[in-house]
């Protein structure tokens, strides 16, 4: 005991063990080596490393002043990508809906459909946007068919796994007194497990309408409609000061739906 | 008790009903009616290529086809577009962590003066407005195809994120520590290191873990529009029709994002 107290008053005082150290060491390390295997590595012309700064000075430049000559042809490209992200969260719905049923714990049939729940959910949301958009402008050419479908593809991974964990967490207990009764699958599912995740389903589908709103700005850039085919437009053909523009209107279009966003939030929740 | 209401039912003629979700039903079913008019309207606006369209079938059986079985044959070249692709999110994700700590202090409201604590919140909002493929395209404008656009876009669209979350957690700090160093006259600079970074380091390391694991999908994403990467390799190969090669490539993607988002979760775990 006593021999043990003057241990502990003898020891210098440190932040870390032995072993926290040397885990410390090796991360700075790796880390160290990493940053150097990459820059030495990597692809990079270096003359354009110390150019950069220069040029992008240079074509915030060519930008200035914005050219509002192309409004109206801007504002119905707007109004084609919030068309894109709406009637793409409208129609997700339908698919997501089902899809979170099979991949929930408690309401899925048998394990089967679990795992081709998961299964869809996963490949859905390891995908992007724009690699869903060129896979559909392959297919059905460019065009709005095909940004609706992108983003479509990409939303239901988002709703139908944020719903099926709704699903996980509702009270079991209207569940079990509502089978006790009798009643059928589909009663149970319409009076016991509906109005418990409603709340949540308007949450997430206000949040994934937001974040659609935002990709839809890109999905012209493959060619899949809205606002992004004038943009790229407008680079290919050096009208810069128009691109300006393109880009003021997608920050009030990020910051208007954003707004609105927040504002249904507090209305219906 | 439960007989009076067993007969209330025949008596009043009434059955019990589910209490609709929104109780107006002006408003219910004017929500009804507006989604029905938006539908109708917006498919009649939009421009759908119905031509088009109804050739996707074939092709889709045509492009699938070609996509089976995928071909691996060209590993090289994959191996090139994801080591490109990881370096690129490694080194934007180094860049932007560092960069977003002084960005985090001056978009904190208990820290900043007023006018700095807007300039930091308007860095803030206009890295976190656009796309990273927008920002992008305008990198690839600017410093030209490759590796180098890459990471001035990922750098960007890291600061957005994680010195947005920075900023509220350094709002959140407690602030006793920062009385009692003050108090014992230490400057801005020491309340800073000893006062506020013990305090924000463990969140800003998680946060680094999360940036580096969406970095990685995000570079997959800018490739596509000539930042360098496995994006550019892959739609050089659907640029050529290779849709087996192309395949492949996505089946490796989706197993590389799996994979990082499983690494990045348990090294948050260890450090939460």
């Amino acid at each position: 005991m006593v021999e043990q107290t003057a241990e502990f008053t003898t020891r210098p005082w440190t932040r870390y063990s032995r072993k926290e150290r040397w885990i410390r060491f090796a991360i700075y390390f790796i880390t160290l080596f990493a940053v150097v295997w990459a820059i030495r590595d990597i692809d990079i012309f270096w003359p354009w490393v110390w150019d950069a700064p220069t040029q992008i000075q240079n074509l915030g430049g060519r930008m200035w002043p914005p050219e509002f000559e192309a409004w109206s042809a801007i504002l119905n490209a707007m109004l084609e990508t919030v068309h894109i992200a709406t009637l793409s969260t409208l129609l997700t719905i339908f698919i997501a809906l089902p899809v979170s049923y099979i991949a929930a714990q408690n309401t899925t049939p048998n394990r089967l459909t679990l795992w081709i729940g998961r299964f869809i959910l996963v490949s859905s949301r390891s995908v992007n946007t724009i690699i869903w958009a060129l896979l559909f402008v392959a297919i059905f050419g460019p065009g709005v068919l095909a940004g609706i479908l992108a983003v479509m593809f990409r939303s239901v991974g988002f709703i139908g796994k944020l719903m099926g964990e709704a699903i996980e967490e509702i009270d079991r207990r209207p569940v079990e007194a509502m089978e006790a009764t009798g009643a059928s699958r589909m009663k149970v599912v319409l009076f016991g497990i509906v109005p418990q995740v409603m709340p949540a389903f308007f949450a997430i589908v206000i949040l994934r309408w937001d974040i659609n709103i935002r990709e839809s700005t890109v999905l012209g850039l493959v060619g899949a409609g809205g606002i992004g085919v004038l943009l790229q437009g407008s680079i290919d053909t050096f009208a810069w000061q128009t691109v300006a523009t393109i880009l003021l209107a997608i920050i009030v279009l990020v910051l208007v739906g954003e707004a609105l966003t927040s504002l249904l939030r507090k209305k219906a929740l | 008790m439960s007989e009076a209401r067993q007969e209330a039912g025949p008596l009043t003629g009434q059955k019990w009903k589910k209490p609709p979700f929104i109780a107006s039903p002006w408003l219910r079913y004017g929500l009804l009616i507006a989604v029905v008019i938006y539908l109708y309207w917006t498919f009649n606006t939009l421009p759908f290529n119905w031509d088009r369209i109804a050739e996707g079938l074939p092709r889709a059986a045509r492009i699938f086809g070609g996509a089976f079985p995928p071909s691996f044959e060209r590993g090289e070249l994959m191996w090139t577009g994801f080591k490109e692709s990881f370096q690129i999110a490694f080194l934007a994700t180094l860049l932007g962590v560092f960069l977003s700590i002084p960005i985090a202090l001056m978009a904190a409201k208990n820290l900043a003066p007023m006018p700095i604590y807007l300039l930091g919140r308007g860095i803030i909002i206009l890295s976190r407005s656009f796309h990273p493929v927008i920002v992008a395209i305008l990198f690839v404008a600017a410093v030209g195809f490759g590796p180098l656009a890459g990471i001035l876009t990922l750098t960007l669209y890291s600061i957005g994120f994680v010195a947005k979350l920075l900023a509220e957690k350094v709002e959140e700090i407690d602030w006793g520590q920062m009385e009692a160093m003050r108090a014992a006259g230490a400057g801005f600079f020491k309340t800073l290191i000893y006062g506020v970074f013990p305090q924000i380091l463990p969140r800003q390391i998680g946060l680094s873990m999360y940036q580096l694991d969406s970095n990685l999908r995000a570079s997959a994403v800018v490739g596509i529009v000539g930042a360098g990467g496995i994006g550019s390799t892959l739609m050089n190969a659907f640029g050529r029709y290779d849709y087996d090669f192309a395949f492949a490539i996505l089946i490796l993607i989706v197993g590389v994002i799996l994979v990082s988002e499983g690494i990045s979760g348990w090294v948050r775990k260890k450090i939460w």
